[in-house]
């Protein structure tokens, strides 16, 4: 899905998923949510326990990483 | 204290009916005489004040527990009542069983199949949460009330009434509480259910008192006057009443008195049991002491404002506190506050006393808790002792290492001040105490941004920490120097108000020159002891002196570039601690945006920085009253023809609207996108009105004197604008009721005196004359009409903010920034990141963002 006003998301990897629940020294259940349903990530098929990858523009850090877990309702 | 620790928690809490049988269970005493004490004044066996139930005098063992005053926890004891009495605090709830129950077999007045019906729903509301179970409850109640005949037995069933407050009658003939009690003992535990009762929490019997449960002692302790009489608590009195008239009843009924002696006193242990629980049941009297104060009883205890819940529970109050009416003095230090004598005499610090300070505390003893820097109490492994005359010659004997004097406050100690509402970090701070007489709080107008106080009789707080851990946190977390700045927007909001920028901007205006003698006055008198050697002083020089001599400041890097005069007031430069251009105004020095004080701070700390808002401040004042200031009604004269012109001015928009009116009412206007006629009218005439206003300020700048006390303040920032000026010399303008122009009054007019459907300019509330000039009664009218809106606006959107504010921080109040940047909640769940999405602190940032240009430039060095 492109479009200017929706920021990019990306489900990240294993490793990838790994390194960022390590480097933050946390559970899945600790990051914010992101239903499965949810329309910005309907297209990459998520799985309930995927952390999706979420950069947003800043005006003050021009780029901002976010993470969210998928969830079910 | 508690050997026990009980780790326990309470899951859940249910309150049920006390049974005749628990009631006797409980009790540690029966009594039996309404007398209290005996002939030698000792508590009477069986009395109201018998030892049994709990002790009040010290010195004296509890006969149930054995324990002293403080340890016993009272017991209870019990009168049985020689007829029953209907508890009024149930009354509503035996009226609704008596008139859902048969009057014969005591069944509910349904069919089994309803029954059975209702008790499913009842299941299921407690399963589910959609459904509520009162609703159910009241449905089963109102279907068994209209049922006339007994489904069970066939009984007719009579009509119950309630005689408020306890008196139930049926068909005319009165129930006592002897029949009400034995219907409702018919009634079968299956069918309480059905009525909200669950029968394992009580019996609806027990609503009608048999046996009546006496608070012990110490719930209702007398007090003993200083002339050594006794004087009983209220309850006391009125369970003395109850018991003396049902002592009457039961001999009346033995000694077999007719029976409306028997009804007669019947009533009044009625009246004295429903007093007993609740002294304001309407439709009673209510129970008065032998002077006439109304008693205060068992309901009155916990309700209400003074009341149990509102009172003690909810109700946070503190010692080693003080509360009065703030006032300004600009000469102590933002960081200061006065105290009065009165005050610091009240307020202690505990002090421990050691070999080293021992000499020094002393003298606080000696002076006692009635000469300023006294002691009230001294404590002492034995215990605390008041300083008395009497008491002080021997303390001052024992005083040795170890013990604690509690002296009074001292100039330099720290306490927290606090305005509420405390909605900020900083509206609590710790303030330095300078103790001063008369009886007001003393602060610094310069603090009294993060407050929002003023001093139209505002009060404020004062709380004294009492151990050095507390005194500690308070220095390093609260101290008015580390909330200079706000962590909103990250500019200083402490700063400097009316006099001092008027005074300041006085100083530095133009090139005036001052003698040595002069300035050197004023600086001593601003606590400045060295001042350059010169003969003549600019007021910018003598401004200049309170900078250190590597401080810089642009206001407009771009413009001063090419900028060519040198000493203008237009713009500001301070050049290595020389203000060289700029008359210092609100933009430099005011509170909340002044840049001077924002640079500084981020160069020379808090510390510097208060010190400077200080100086500054006295040197506003100092010089105001040597210079003076004074505004009259003269500086809003214009000159001959100019107010003609603004009469001119606003005379063309009014022809302009009429014109537009004239369109719409021919159906010509043309409308705005998604706007009706009517609606694009009345932006058109708005903006027209307004146009014309803002006009009439050319019109005022072009010809109002420039050098009045009312123009300096304004360009000052001191005090009012350009809009004040308007008001009082042109025009007041539209007034607006809820955002539009006034369209309400009467049937399609505003005031009877326009024609129907005028929605002209004068309908419509535009005010043309100013202040000066004087309403006509329609203006005047319409002001009224604006200021009133305002001040119902502003009314209810306070509360409505207050609360959505106190949500806000409710749910945020957690919620922390963790080292590696990311911003979490109490049990770990991450809410950002990164704090802000930028990692950026908003209290060292500018308004949010950080301009790395300016660090650069400070490291590297600009010549």
């Amino acid at each position: 899905m492109k479009h200017v006003l929706v920021p990019s998301h990306r489900i990240l990897s294993e490793k990838e998923k790994e390194e960022l629940l390590k480097g933050k020294n946390i559970k899945l259940h600790q990051l914010p949510k992101i239903l499965i349903n949810d329309p910005a990530i309907k297209e990459l098929k998520p799985k309930v326990g995927d952390v999706v990858e979420i950069i947003r523009k800043s005006p003050t850090s021009g780029e901002t990483k976010y993470y969210r877990v998928v969830v079910i309702e | 204290m508690n050997e026990q620790i009980i780790k326990d928690k309470i899951g859940a809490i249910e309150f049920r009916l006390l049974s005749p049988k628990l009631i006797k269970k409980m009790a540690a005493v029966k009594v039996l005489t309404p007398e209290l004490y005996d002939a030698d004044g000792y508590p009477m066996d069986g009395g109201l004040m018998d030892l049994r139930m709990g002790v009040i005098d010290p010195g004296l063992r509890c006969r149930t527990c054995g324990s002293k005053v403080r340890d016993c926890p009272g017991h209870f004891g019990y009168i049985e009542l020689a007829r029953p009495v209907i508890h009024v605090e149930f009354v509503d709830y035996i009226y609704n069983f008596l008139r859902a129950t048969c009057r014969k077999c005591g069944r509910i007045l349904l069919s089994e199949k309803e029954i059975e019906k209702f008790k499913e729903r009842l299941e299921m509301a407690s399963k589910e949460e959609s459904l509520v179970r009162s609703n159910v409850l009241d449905e089963i109640l109102k279907r068994a009330k209209a049922t006339s005949v007994c489904p069970h037995c066939g009984e007719k069933q009579g009509k119950i009434r309630l005689k408020k407050p306890t008196t139930f009658i049926e068909d005319g003939v009165n129930l006592t509480p002897i029949d009400v009690r034995e219907r409702l003992e018919r009634i079968p535990d299956d069918d309480l259910p059905l009525l909200g009762m669950n029968p394992q929490a009580g019996r609806p019997e027990w609503m009608v008192l048999t046996l009546l449960p006496i608070p012990p002692v110490t719930v209702r302790p007398s007090i003993t006057l200083e002339t050594g009489e006794r004087s009983e608590d209220d309850l006391t009195h009125k369970l003395g009443d109850i018991v003396r008239t049902n002592q009457r009843l039961a001999e009346n009924i033995m000694a077999g008195a007719p029976q409306i002696i028997i009804d007669d006193l019947w009533e009044l242990l009625q009246y004295h049991v429903t007093t007993f629980f609740n002294n304001s049941v309407s439709q009673v009297p209510p129970a008065r002491h032998r002077s006439g104060r109304i008693l205060k009883t068992l309901a009155d205890r916990i309700r209400g404002k003074e009341g149990r819940f509102r009172h003690n529970l909810a109700g946070k109050r503190v010692d080693f506190s003080a509360r009065t009416v703030i006032s300004p003095d600009s000469y102590i230090k933002p960081d200061e506050v006065g105290v009065p004598y009165e005050v610091a005499m009240e307020l202690t610090i505990p002090e421990r006393v050691t070999e080293w300070n021992i000499e020094w505390l002393r003298k606080f003893v000696e002076n006692g808790p009635d000469k300023y820097p006294g002691a009230n109490y001294v404590i002492t492994p034995q215990g605390r002792k008041r300083i008395t005359k009497e008491t002080k010659e021997v303390i001052l004997q024992e005083l040795m290492p170890g013990h604690i004097v509690e002296r009074h406050l001292l100039d330099g100690d720290l306490v927290l001040f606090n305005r509420q509402p405390s909605l900020h970090r900083m509206n609590i701070m710790a303030h330095r105490v300078r103790v001063l007489p008369y009886k007001t709080f003393r602060i610094s107008p310069v603090v009294t941004a993060p407050y929002n106080a003023d001093f139209d009789g505002d009060e404020m707080n004062l709380h004294v920490p009492q151990t050095e851990e507390a005194r500690a946190e308070a220095e390093v977390l609260m101290e008015v120097k580390h909330h200079l700045v706000t962590p909103r927007y990250g500019l200083p909001i402490v700063g400097g108000k009316q006099d001092y920028i008027l005074g300041c901007y006085l100083l530095t205006l133009g090139k005036r020159k001052f003698p040595r003698s002069f300035v050197e006055q004023l600086m001593f008198s601003i606590g400045v002891e060295e001042i350059p050697d010169k003969k003549e002083f600019t007021g910018k020089e003598i401004f200049s002196i309170l900078l250190p001599k590597d401080f810089n400041y642009v206001e407009d890097p771009e413009k001063c570039k090419g900028c060519k005069q040198k000493g203008s007031d237009a713009c500001v430069l301070i050049k290595n601690g020389q203000l060289i251009c700029g008359a210092v105004t609100k933009k430099l020095i005011g509170g909340g945006k002044g840049k001077l004080f924002q640079e500084y701070y981020k160069l020379y700390g808090p510390e510097k920085t208060l010190d400077l808002m200080h100086k500054v401040a006295l040197l506003g004042v100092e010089f105001l009253m040597h210079e003076g200031a004074s505004i009259s009604l003269a500086d809003t004269d214009l000159p001959e023809g100019a107010y003609e012109k603004i009469v001119e001015r606003l005379k063309k928009a009014e022809e302009e609207v009429e014109k537009l009116i004239k369109l719409y009412k021919e159906g010509k206007l043309e409308p705005y996108p998604g706007r009706t006629p009517r609606e694009t009218l009345e932006g058109a005439m708005m903006g027209i009105l307004n146009q014309a206003r803002d006009d009439t300020s050319k019109v005022l700048r072009k010809y109002l004197k420039k050098n009045t006390g009312t123009f300096t303040m304004i360009r000052s920032g001191a005090k009012g604008s350009t809009l004040n000026l308007i008001l009082m010399v042109a025009c007041l303008g539209q007034q607006s009721l809820r955002g539009e122009r006034i369209n309400r009054g009467f049937k399609e007019r505003t005031l009877s005196l326009f024609k129907k459907g005028d929605i002209g300019v004068r309908a419509g509330g535009f005010v043309m004359h100013g202040y000066k000039k004087g309403l006509d009664p329609v203006e005047f009218f319409f002001h009224a009409v604006a200021g009133r809106d305002s001040l119902v606006n502003k009314g209810m959107r306070t509360p409505k903010s207050g609360y959505l504010q106190r949500r806000l921080v409710n749910a945020l109040q957690d919620v922390k920034v963790l080292y590696d940047g990311t911003v979490r909640d109490s049990s770990g769940v991450i809410i950002q990141f990164k704090y802000g999405e930028d990692g950026i602190d908003v209290s060292k940032s500018d308004h949010g963002d950080i301009d790395i240009d300016m660090i650069i430039e400070r490291v590297i060095g600009v010549g």
